[in-house]
């Protein structure tokens, strides 16, 4: 297992690594001999192979990587510098080299800290700028010019960050400090039989897997014909961490929680099965649940859909299409066997996932959907055990207010909560220190409670719980409020 | 039960929350024999509690009745005796993430304090993982050995009665995550890198004032670590109303039958939800923010040990 860990610190051909330059991050599959765009730089991944993850590269001219030389220390030479603004006009003249200038530089293979100091030395007013003025000049030329990329290995903060920040619709703009309030109110941890309802691309799920980190259980309820788990592709787990990782159709909660369930007619599977993998040749996603033909959401969006620009999409779709129709014909006995198998093991999943949701006892239940939240608790509260955490994610507010409203008249749960984070980030430099300028205008709402053994029957008493798990109403509003 | 596993049964020895009502809760230590006063009535743990499963209603001799529920480093945050100021769930969600903690980390962490954060890094990383934890006040230290015993979780936690500044955690090269929770985090700051993996590993460090703040990031660049990062986090709670509003009386018009504006006696706005005729209200739900609620607890710096 140790030995396991230290392979896994290098970057292996394979993986699903993230690139990050300053801020932005990017996923993409370390592929050799694949050019891949990022920050307007185009280079392969080649040279980073076997490298230590965390290791910061440069591109070279001939668009490879290589990693870049210890930082060297800044000439800090006491230059000469302004005490304000007030005579430096605007006029976009101040910098001597022009567009062609410095493009001709850059082909020559002038390094970036090189062209740096050619625009400060070319620029008319900077030596009028504040000393603080002249550190955010150089700071942003050398964001432009200096152009680092660091690989990193994927982890919940890395994926949740850049989702939040280059594909937030795919995550129903769940903010990554959400994500984290629900991990930890769900009390997600390693060893739980957990519940997870999500439509974010399998961020949450691949969240919630490494939070439990290979132990325990997880049944996935999906919507449609399979689970999304383009994200989770992404994290990097190891096989066994699959293992127990169990989904079930949300069209089949209904007759499962009545008693009665069918497995005979499952929810629609792709007719080509088999065809989605040999097309996969090519693309890497093949940890793709095959069942995805339907998913409206699933079927052309993979993360590696983020990952690869239109440049790639077409290149590696095999071209042998002559040779495919003959082998086709041998395959297809073949195949008519293979789909009657596989339907029999899907089948036979379905069942043992149906038993272990029958036992109603999961540690927790996490949802995170598109999906209106109220009919998702509802059912989805019936499997788990009494006295165990329940966090939902919602866009918006309105549907939690109503869902909070039916559990209270359902009761068997407590310590009901509605609530929303609020993050800002800051600069902090010495005499320069205050948030920064834009800050993410909301994360959406989470509504969390624990749940208790549930009084059924007695309609009065659950009205009684429902008034005392209340929050009191100020006295000074009672003439319009009203508990609800 | 445990604080890093599930029980079902209530059993003697266990640590329970007793649940009254809304935001209405306390720990229990429990014992064959013991009582619990609570408002309304007395609890006996012989009967009421052990043998009980987690999340049953029980009844107080005065005829009230209270939950008992399995406890979560969560609700233990809410729950707990104060020695000093904590760190409330919403800071410790994000510090979890932001430190990449999982199960079998190697997590460095000072102060104790009253343990808030400690049994929320022992959750994470159990059951592969460890906690050292450092805290320089001698009866606190012995108070949070005491509860980790207690809690079942002795295992997964080291505690070092020492001065971090000083004397760093103790361990080096072998931590993925350090926290530091401190008067003056940046003389910490070589020892957090030294308690650090070579090849890389995650600080953070949570102060309420932006001048430690800045010293801290200086201290981390001088020291070589890099995506040097501040933000603060705060939590907003709503609570859910059903609001009634009066429909301000505005006066009819002299002789016209049809009015401008709502109209609470019109036939069209009698389906309209919410619209009650007799009191000339409208009512609607609503999520409320409360009155008061936290505007700061401190700034989290994080940040990378830098590798190359």
């Amino acid at each position: 297992m140790e030995a396991e860990r230290r392979l896994s610190l290098r970057i292996r051909e394979g993986d699903c690594a993230v690139l990050k330059r300053g801020d932005v991050f990017k996923a993409v599959p370390v592929l050799r001999q694949r050019k891949i765009i990022f920050e307007k730089q185009g280079f392969y991944l080649d040279n980073a192979i076997g490298h230590v993850y965390g290791t910061t590269f440069e591109v070279t001219s001939d668009g490879n990587l290589q990693p870049k030389q210890q930082v060297e220390e800044t000439t800090t030479e006491t230059k000469e510098a302004g005490t304000d603004n007030r005579n430096i006009v605007d006029d976009g003249k101040s910098q001597k080299l022009t567009h062609d200038d410095i493009k001709a530089l850059k082909d020559k293979g002038i390094k970036g800290q090189e062209i740096v100091q050619q625009l400060i030395e070319n620029s008319t007013t900077f030596r009028d700028k504040t000393e603080f003025a002249q550190d955010k000049y150089i700071k942003k030329k050398k964001k432009k010019y200096e152009a680092v990329i660091t690989i990193v290995k994927p982890s919940t903060r890395i994926l949740s960050t850049m989702y939040y920040a280059r594909e937030p619709g795919k995550i129903i703009h769940l903010r990554y400090d959400t994500l984290a309030q629900m991990l930890t109110l769900g009390n997600v941890r390693a060893g739980n039989k957990m519940v997870v309802m999500e439509t974010c691309a399998g961020l949450v799920l691949g969240a919630v897997m490494e939070r439990m980190g290979g132990y325990g259980s997880i049944i996935q309820m999906y919507p449609g014909g399979g689970p999304v788990r383009a994200a989770t592709s992404c994290f990097g787990f190891p096989k066994p961490f699959f293992n127990n990782l169990h989904e079930f159709p949300l069209s089949k909660v209904d007759s499962l929680l009545c008693g009665a369930l069918s497995v005979e007619t499952l929810p629609s599977e792709s007719e080509d099965t088999a065809l989605t993998e040999e097309e996969m040749n090519g693309l890497v996603d093949e940890k793709q649940t095959s069942v995805q033909g339907t998913e409206e959401e699933s079927s052309a969006e993979t993360a590696m859909e983020i990952i690869q620009t239109e440049e790639q999409e077409t290149i590696d779709i095999n071209a042998e299409d002559a040779e495919f129709k003959e082998n086709k014909e041998k395959e297809n006995k073949e195949n008519v066997r293979e789909k009657q198998r596989k339907q029999w093991e899907r089948r036979k999943k379905l069942t043992e996932t149906a038993a272990l949701l029958r036992e109603k006892n999961a540690d927790g239940l996490l949802v995170a959907s598109k999906f209106h939240p109220t009919p998702l608790l509802l059912s989805l509260l019936e499997f788990v055990a009494p006295s165990r955490p329940f966090v939902v994610y919602c866009q918006y507010k309105e549907p939690l207010l109503e869902c909070y409203t039916k559990l209270r008249e359902r009761g068997g749960v407590v310590n009901l909560k509605l609530s929303e984070t609020w993050l800002r980030s800051y600069q902090v430099l010495p005499d320069r220190s205050h948030p920064k300028l834009t800050m993410s205008g909301g994360g959406g709402y989470l509504l969390s409670g624990i749940t208790v053994v549930l009084d059924k029957g007695k309609s009065d008493s659950s009205n009684l719980e429902a008034l005392k798990m209340e929050e009191p109403s100020s006295k000074r509003c009672k003439v319009q409020d009203l508990c609800c | 039960m445990s604080f890093v596993e599930y029980g079902d049964t209530i059993k003697d020895g266990d640590t329970a929350i007793v649940f009254l009502g809304h935001e209405s809760m306390f720990p229990v230590k429990v014992q064959q024999g013991s009582v619990t006063q609570t408002k309304y009535g007395v609890i006996r743990h012989s009967t009421d509690l052990i043998g009980k499963k987690y999340g049953s209603k029980v009844t107080c001799s005065k005829g009230g009745w209270v939950f008992i529920l399995h406890p979560t480093p969560e609700l233990w945050t809410v729950n707990l005796p104060h020695r000093t100021q904590i760190l409330y769930s919403t800071d410790i969600s994000v510090i979890t993430m932001m430190l990449e903690l999982k199960p079998g980390s190697i997590v460095c962490e000072s102060g104790t304090g009253s343990g808030s954060l400690s049994h929320a890094l022992i959750r994470t990383v159990a059951p592969t993982g460890h906690l050292y934890t450092v805290e320089f006040h001698q009866q606190r230290a012995e108070k949070a050995k005491e509860e980790f015993r207690e809690h079942g979780v002795e295992h997964l936690v080291t505690v070092t009665n020492q001065d971090v500044c000083k004397n760093g955690f103790g361990v080096s090269d072998i931590a993925d995550a350090v926290f530091l929770d401190i008067p003056s985090p940046w003389e910490a700051i070589g020892h957090a890198k030294s308690a650090l993996k070579a090849e890389g590993g995650r600080i953070c460090s949570f102060s309420p004032c932006i001048e430690q703040v800045q010293r801290t990031c200086l201290a981390m660049e001088e020291y070589g670590f890099t995506e040097i990062n501040t933000l603060e986090i705060l939590l907003r709670v709503y609570n859910v109303r059903t609001i009634s509003l009066q429909i301000p009386d505005l006066g009819k018009a002299a002789e016209d039958n049809s009015s401008t504006g709502f109209d609470s006696s019109n036939p069209s706005n009698q389906g309209s939800p919410g619209t009650n005729l007799q009191q000339g209200t409208v009512q609607f739900k609503s999520g409320v923010p409360l009155k008061e609620m936290v505007g700061h607890t401190g700034y989290l710096t994080f940040a990378t040990k830098s590798l190359f």
